[in-house]
């Protein structure tokens, strides 16, 4: 079985987000998925960086997001890594519940889990780790040229 | 691509037309300042023809939805028009396809207001 890695660190500004969904979008579609599964990888991956540049470092220039993409013969996994206090996801309120429905907030961790076949979720006293895993369902391709 | 905002009235209505991406920052930013500055021109009626707007993450949405409060809370009402399939299904999954008014014809839509 062959791994491919490649991983960024990243500051904590909005083009961050921006430049994480568009990397997220290149290497999916150089890995083989569907234009319709690349964009719901990017969409995943934007909503992951927002809360760690947002929530996570809170905009702190002094703390990084680090993103990393990892490639097997079954699955393309997104590692996204902020260095804020760990979130604390029972928390979070389900947004379909009907008293949340119109909260201006909440739906991201939702949305990650509603584009992506896994989402883990691994917060921690340096920070939360997210890991967005799309399972390839056909011939996958190479990442690491849209990744150069 | 960013967003942009503009507006037209039709039979007492102001229509909202726009193009882009409605994404954390800039892209929220403008429509919340077009909806701020309509209501405060006292235009309560308010329809958002999403038809150019392909992409929207969790704050675009957000910002839907406090824009939709926003207008209620003043009396008014903001519906959505012409979804693009990206926005119609994240509306759906996240259940507020039912929580909007959303309307495909825009003439229709005009008359429904009133």
């Amino acid at each position: 079985m062959t791994v491919k890695q490649v991983s960024y660190t990243l500051n904590s500004t909005l083009e961050t987000i921006n430049s994480a969904e568009e990397q997220a979008s290149r290497v999916a579609a150089a890995a083989g998925f569907s234009e319709d599964d690349a964009m719901s990888i990017a969409m995943a991956v934007r909503e992951a960086a927002c809360n760690a540049v947002v929530h996570g470092n809170a905009y702190d220039p002094g703390k990084k997001v680090t993103l990393a993409f990892e490639q097997d013969d079954k699955n393309l996994t997104i590692s996204v890594r902020d260095q804020g206090k760990g979130v604390d996801v029972d928390s979070i309120p389900d947004p379909l519940a009907p008293e949340n429905l119109l909260k201006q907030s909440g739906r991201g961790i939702f949305l990650m889990r509603s584009l992506m076949d896994e989402v883990r979720i691994s917060p921690s006293e340096t920070g939360t780790e997210v890991k967005l895993i799309k399972h390839f369902h056909g011939n996958a391709g190479d990442f690491q040229e849209a990744s150069q | 691509m960013s967003m942009k905002a503009s507006t037209r009235q039709v039979d007492g209505v102001t229509v909202v037309d726009l193009s882009g991406r409605i994404t954390l920052g800039e892209g929220s930013v403008v429509l919340r300042e077009a909806v701020r500055d309509l209501l405060s021109k006292g235009n309560k009626k308010i329809l958002v023809n999403l038809a150019d707007v392909n992409y929207i993450d969790s704050s675009g949405i957000g910002e839907l939805v406090s824009a939709f409060t926003t207008v209620r809370n003043q009396q008014g009402e903001l519906k959505l028009l012409n979804l693009t399939k990206k926005v119609h299904d994240l509306l759906q999954i996240t259940k507020l396809y039912t929580v909007f008014d959303v309307k495909d014809d825009e003439a229709a839509a005009i008359k429904s207001f009133n």
